[in-house]
C-alpha cells in the first residue's frame, strides 16, 4: 500500500451558518439578518463571476441589476453557449398548479429522499421555496414554456416524483432558460454594469490577506495572461464529469477553476458523488468524443426492456412480448420506468452484465415507444419529443419511430463540488460557489429537472442576497497584495511553460481517454475497494507519464486549443485521485455512489447512516488531503432506506 | 473510408490564409464530422504541426458554437443540422471535401476556421430582452398566453446563434437571427411594452455591425439548423415600421 491511499482527519465542520428555528422561516430570517449595502456604495464594489451558465449568467445579471460592478468570464465565444444550454427535460417548481398534492414541503421531501439523505435540510428547503419564484421570473422574461389550450403552463412528471411539477419548453428547456439569463446579462452589459470577457479561461485564484480578491485568466485568442481584481469572486464553472473523458458534458467543460481554488484552500466536498444518467446514446466506436443524452422525460412514455434470454440477437421487432423483460416495471412496480436516475442506471448495468444487453458490444437496453405511439398517435409523440427523436436518428442512423431506441448510462452530472456554507461561501472568505460547481443541494443523487432549478435559485435569488452581507465589510478589506498577484501569475506562466516544454510522444487527449476509461472502470457505476485501490495505484503513474511524455504543439502566445486541453487534463488527474480516495473512504452505498460491498440480497444499495451521514469535505495540504466531516442531521425528513418498489 | 480534405488555414486575423490539402484514412461512418477533424488534429499535433483550430463545445447541436462551410454549404448539405451533428455516413470513400470558415465581413476570422461572432451579442444588447429585474415578476399564471402564440414564440426562440444564416446569405445579412429574437419576444404578452423600441434598436445595431440587407433569397432558412422560418423577417420589418400585428 502506498501513502496515496491514506489521509489525515481534521476537525469536524460545525457551523454551516444556517439560521436555526422552524425550517420554513430560516431563509426569511437569513434574508432579514443579511446586511444591506447602500446603492451608492454598491457602485464602488466589484464582483468577478466566472462562468455564464444558468448560475453564473443569472448571478452576473442580477448583481448588475443591483448596482454592483461585475466582470464576467467564459471560455466560449459568447456567454450564450454555456452547457446549461443542453439541458433538455425541464425545471421543477413547487407551484402545485395541477392541484395534485404538490407543495414546497413535498419538493423538499422528494429532493432530500432522492439525494439519499446526504444533503442539508436547510439548503434543500430554501431551494424548494425559491423554485416558485424562478418560474415567475422566467415567464416574465419571455421564456416560452409549453402551455395548454387555456393559456396556462403545462407540466410533466419526472423521475423520482409522483406529482407533475416539471415545467418544460419541448426538449430544450435549458436552452430557453439560459437564453433568458443570457438576455438579462446582455441587458446589463449594455447598461455598463457588467463587463463581459468571452474566450477567457480562469487559471488561478488570487488570495490576499486571506480573502479571494481576483483571478488570473488567459485570453484564449492572444494567449495573454491577465489579472483581474475584485472585492469578491464567484465561481459558476459547472461540474467535472469530463474527468471520465466520455460524458454528456460539453467538450470544454473542465475542473480547472474549482480545482485551482481547492489548491488555494477551498475544501472540496463529496467528490465521488457522480451521476450516471440512464438514458444516453451508446458508444459507437473508439473515435467517440462525447456522449449524447436522451432526456429522462422520454421515460414518461418509453418503456425500457431487454430480451429475457441472454445472447438473444434477434431484431427488437422479432422478439415477442412474452420474451421481453420490462425490468424496471417488474422490479419497481410503484415507480416503474420513472425510478430515479441512479437506480435506473444500475439496473441497466445489471441486465447488461447478465448478457442481456442489446446493440454493439451488448452495452445497451431498449427504450420503446411503440405503445405510446399506438396510444397517443405519432403526432403527439412528435410534438413532445420531436427534436430528441431527430437527434437520435442523426447520430445513430436509426429511426426511433419504427425501432426502439438503444440507450445506455453515461456520466452526466457531478453532485460533489466545492464545499459552501448556507450563504454559498466556500472555506475561502470572499469566494462564493454556485450551481453545479458547489456541492450543496443534491446529496448523493440529483433528481431530474433539479439542476436548472438549483442553478437559477443560486444565481437569481440566493447569492445576490448573501454576497451583500459579505460585501458590507468591504471597506475594511484593504488593497490587494501585489506579491500575491505576481505569484499567482507566475504559477500560471510556469505551468504553461512546463506543458509546452515536455515535447513528448502522446497527445493530451490520448491521456485523457486513458484516464477516463480507468475512472469509468474503477470509479464508475460500481466501485469496490479493490477497484479503487487499483485506480489509486494507476492514476499517479499515468500522471507522471503525462508530465514526461505529453506533446503540446504551438506556443503560449496564440490561440492554441492543444494547450488549453493539456492544462485541463493535468487538473483532471489530480481531481481523479481525490474522487477515488473519497469513494474508498465511503464504504457505504448511497445515491450515485454504489459500493459493491454494501448491498442487500436483492442488489439494492445499503447506506450506513451510523458511519456516513456526513459531508466529506477535503482540504488540500502539502502533506496530502485532510478530511473534515460535516455531520448531517434530519429533523424534518425521517431517514429511511429509499424504496421505489 | 479515405477522404481528402481541403481546409482553410490562416494563422491569425492579420495574416492571409489559403486552402491546404490533407488526407485522412480509415474514417468510420459513425464518426461525426468534428470527430473526423479530431483524428486529423491528433496526427498534426504528434507531427509537431499546428492543429486546425475550429470552434465547438456541446457537440449535440444546441450551443451554436460550431459552424463550418462544408463543400460550400454552411453546416454541410444535410438539412436542419449543425456541423457537430453531421455524420460521416453522409460521405463516401474517396470524397474530396472543402472546409471553410463562415465568411462575412462582420465575422472576421480569428484563426483557421474560428471566427468572431460577437456582433450577434451586441445585437442582443441593443434590445433582445424583456426588462425585468430578478424578483420583480408577478405569478407565472397571472398572464395566460395563447398556446399558438407560445408555440410560435418557441419556434423562433430555438435559434442557436450559430451564424449559418449570415454565412449562407449572398448579402451577409443577419436578418434571420435578428428577426428570430424580435419574433420570439414580440409574440408574447410580456414582450409588448418594449416591442417597437426593441425592433428599432436591434435592426439599427445589425446595420451598424455591417451586416447586409435582406433581399428574400431564403438561403438563411435553408441552412438554419433549427429551421427558423423566413416569415419572421416580415414580422421584424413590420415591427420596425411600427405596424402592430
Amino acid at each position: 500500500m502506498t501513502d496515496r491511499m491514506s489521509f489525515q482527519v481534521g476537525e469536524d465542520i460545525r457551523d454551516t451558518k444556517a439560521p436555526d428555528g422552524p425550517i420554513e422561516e430560516r431563509w426569511e430570517r437569513r434574508k432579514f439578518q443579511a446586511r444591506l449595502v447602500n446603492p451608492a456604495n454598491k457602485r464602488k464594489l466589484h464582483v468577478i463571476v466566472v462562468g455564464t451558465g444558468l448560475a453564473g449568467g443569472s448571478a452576473a445579471a442580477t448583481l448588475g441589476e443591483l448596482g454592483y460592478q461585475v466582470t464576467s468570464f467564459c471560455y466560449q465565444d459568447s456567454p450564450r453557449r454555456a452547457h446549461s444550454i443542453a439541458a433538455q427535460g425541464g425545471i421543477n417548481a413547487a407551484k402545485n398548479y395541477r392541484g395534485d398534492g404538490d407543495s414546497i414541503h413535498r419538493l423538499f421531501y422528494d429532493t432530500v429522499k432522492g439525494g439519499d439523505f446526504r444533503s442539508r435540510e436547510s439548503n434543500v428547503y430554501r431551494l424548494a421555496q425559491v423554485s416558485v419564484n424562478i418560474i415567475d421570473q422566467a415567464v416574465a422574461q419571455g421564456v416560452p414554456f409549453a402551455r395548454e389550450y387555456g393559456g396556462l403552463l403545462d407540466t410533466r412528471s419526472f423521475g423520482g416524483a409522483q406529482v407533475s411539477r416539471t415545467f418544460y419548453a419541448r426538449g430544450q428547456t435549458g436552452q430557453q432558460l439560459l437564453l433568458g439569463a443570457y438576455q438579462a446579462l446582455e441587458r446589463q452589459i449594455a447598461a455598463g454594469t457588467v463587463t463581459m470577457n468571452a474566450r477567457h479561461e480562469m487559471l488561478e485564484l488570487i488570495i490576499s490577506d486571506g480573502r479571494a480578491r481576483g483571478v488570473v485568466v488567459r485570453d484564449l485568442v492572444t494567449g495573454e495572461i491577465e489579472s483581474h481584481l475584485a472585492d469578491a469572486v464567484v465561481l459558476a464553472t459547472g461540474g467535472y464529469g469530463n474527468v471520465f473523458f466520455l460524458s454528456t458534458n460539453a467538450k470544454g467543460c473542465n475542473t480547472t477553476a474549482i480545482w485551482r481554488a481547492h489548491r488555494k484552500g477551498a475544501m472540496f466536498a463529496n467528490p465521488c458523488f457522480t451521476q450516471i444518467h440512464p438514458t444516453c446514446i451508446p458508444v459507437s466506436g473508439d473515435h467517440q468524443s462525447k456522449l449524447t443524452l436522451m432526456s429522462e422525460s422520454l421515460r414518461n412514455d418509453g418503456r425500457v426492456w431487454v430480451p429475457v434470454q441472454a445472447g438473444d440477437t434477434r431484431a427488437p421487432g422479432d422478439i415477442p412480448e412474452a420474451e421481453r423483460d420490462y425490468y424496471l416495471e417488474r422490479i419497481y412496480p410503484a415507480f416503474g420506468n420513472l425510478v430515479p436516475r441512479d437506480i435506473a442506471s444500475r439496473a441497466a448495468k445489471n441486465v447488461c452484465d447478465e448478457g442481456r444487453g442489446v446493440g454493439p458490444g451488448g452495452l445497451g437496453v431498449y427504450l420503446d415507444f411503440a405503445d405510446a405511439i399506438a396510444r397517443l398517435g405519432r403526432p403527439a409523440i412528435e410534438a413532445k419529443y420531436g427534436n430528441l427523436f431527430d437527434m437520435y436518428a442523426q447520430i445513430t442512423g436509426e429511426d426511433p419511430y419504427r425501432r426502439p431506441m438503444r440507450i445506455y448510462p453515461a456520466v452526466h452530472y457531478t453532485m460533489g463540488g466545492l464545499w459552501v456554507d448556507y450563504d454559498l461561501q466556500s472555506t475561502i472568505p470572499g469566494l462564493f460557489v454556485i450551481g453545479e460547481a458547489n456541492f450543496s443541494d443534491h446529496g448523493a443523487n440529483r433528481l431530474g429537472a433539479s439542476a436548472l432549478m438549483q442553478g437559477l435559485a443560486d444565481g437569481y435569488f440566493v447569492l445576490p442576497t448573501t454576497i451583500g452581507d459579505y460585501l458590507a465589510d468591504a471597506r475594511d478589506f484593504g488593497p490587494v497584495d501585489d506579491v500575491a498577484v505576481a505569484e499567482a501569475e507566475i504559477a500560471v506562466r510556469d505551468r504553461i511553460a512546463r506543458l509546452l516544454a515536455v515535447d513528448g510522444t502522446r497527445t493530451a487527449d490520448s491521456y485523457h481517454r486513458e484516464l477516463g476509461k480507468l475512472m469509468w472502470d474503477y470509479c464508475g457505476m460500481e466501485r469496490t475497494e479493490e477497484s479503487l485501490r487499483k485506480a489509486l495505484e494507476r492514476i499517479p503513474e499515468l500522471r507522471a507519464e503525462f508530465w514526461r511524455n505529453v506533446k503540446v504543439s504551438g506556443t503560449a502566445e496564440e490561440l492554441n486549443q492543444a494547450l488549453e486541453r493539456a492544462g485541463r487534463v493535468a487538473d483532471f488527474f489530480d481531481l481523479a485521485e481525490l474522487m477515488c480516495l473519497d469513494a474508498l473512504n465511503r464504504t457505504e452505498s448511497c445515491g450515485g455512489h454504489f459500493r459493491a460491498e454494501s448491498q442487500d440480497a436483492d442488489g439494492e444499495a445499503v447506506r450506513d447512516d451510523e458511519k456516513f451521514a456526513y459531508v466529506a469535505a477535503w482540504e488540500h495540504t502539502p502533506d496530502g488531503p485532510v478530511l473534515h466531516r460535516e455531520h448531517l442531521e434530519y429533523a424534518y425528513v425521517t431517514m429511511t432506506q429509499r424504496s421505489y418498489k | 473510408m479515405n477522404l481528402t480534405l481541403k481546409i482553410w488555414r490562416q494563422h491569425d486575423a492579420a495574416k492571409s490564409g489559403q486552402m491546404v490539402t490533407y488526407h485522412v484514412e480509415e474514417v468510420s461512418p459513425d464518426m461525426s464530422f468534428l470527430e473526423m477533424l479530431d483524428v486529423l488534429n491528433e496526427r498534426l499535433i504528434l507531427d509537431g504541426d499546428d492543429p486546425v483550430a475550429f470552434d465547438h463545445d456541446c457537440r449535440e447541436g444546441i450551443c451554436g458554437m460550431c459552424g463550418l462551410v462544408i463543400n460550400g454549404v454552411a453546416h454541410g448539405e444535410s438539412r436542419a443540422t449543425t456541423t457537430c451533428q453531421l455524420h460521416m455516413r453522409q460521405f463516401s470513400d474517396g470524397d474530396v471535401i472543402t472546409v471553410e470558415p463562415w465568411r462575412a465581413a462582420p465575422f472576421p476570422v480569428i484563426k483557421d476556421l474560428v471566427v468572431d461572432r460577437s456582433a450577434f451579442d451586441r445585437i442582443i444588447q441593443a434590445g433582445g430582452f424583456i426588462s425585468v429585474p430578478a424578483g420583480s415578476a408577478p405569478d407565472a399564471h397571472a398572464v395566460p398566453v395563447k398556446k399558438e402564440d407560445a408555440d410560435a414564440a418557441f419556434d423562433a426562440a430555438t435559434c442557436i446563434g450559430c451564424g449559418a444564416c449570415v454565412a449562407a446569405c449572398p448579402n451577409g445579412s443577419a436578418s434571420l437571427f435578428t428577426a428570430a429574437k424580435i419574433t420570439h419576444l414580440g409574440l408574447l404578452p410580456q414582450g409588448q411594452p418594449e416591442r417597437a423600441v426593441r425592433a428599432k434598436a436591434m435592426v439599427e445595431q445589425m446595420d451598424l455591425e455591417g451586416f447586409g440587407g435582406c433581399t428574400n433569397t431564403g438561403e438563411c432558412t435553408a441552412v438554419c439548423p433549427k429551421g427558423i422560418p423566413l416569415d419572421t423577417i416580415a414580422r421584424m420589418n413590420a415591427d420596425f415600421l411600427g405596424r402592430r400585428g
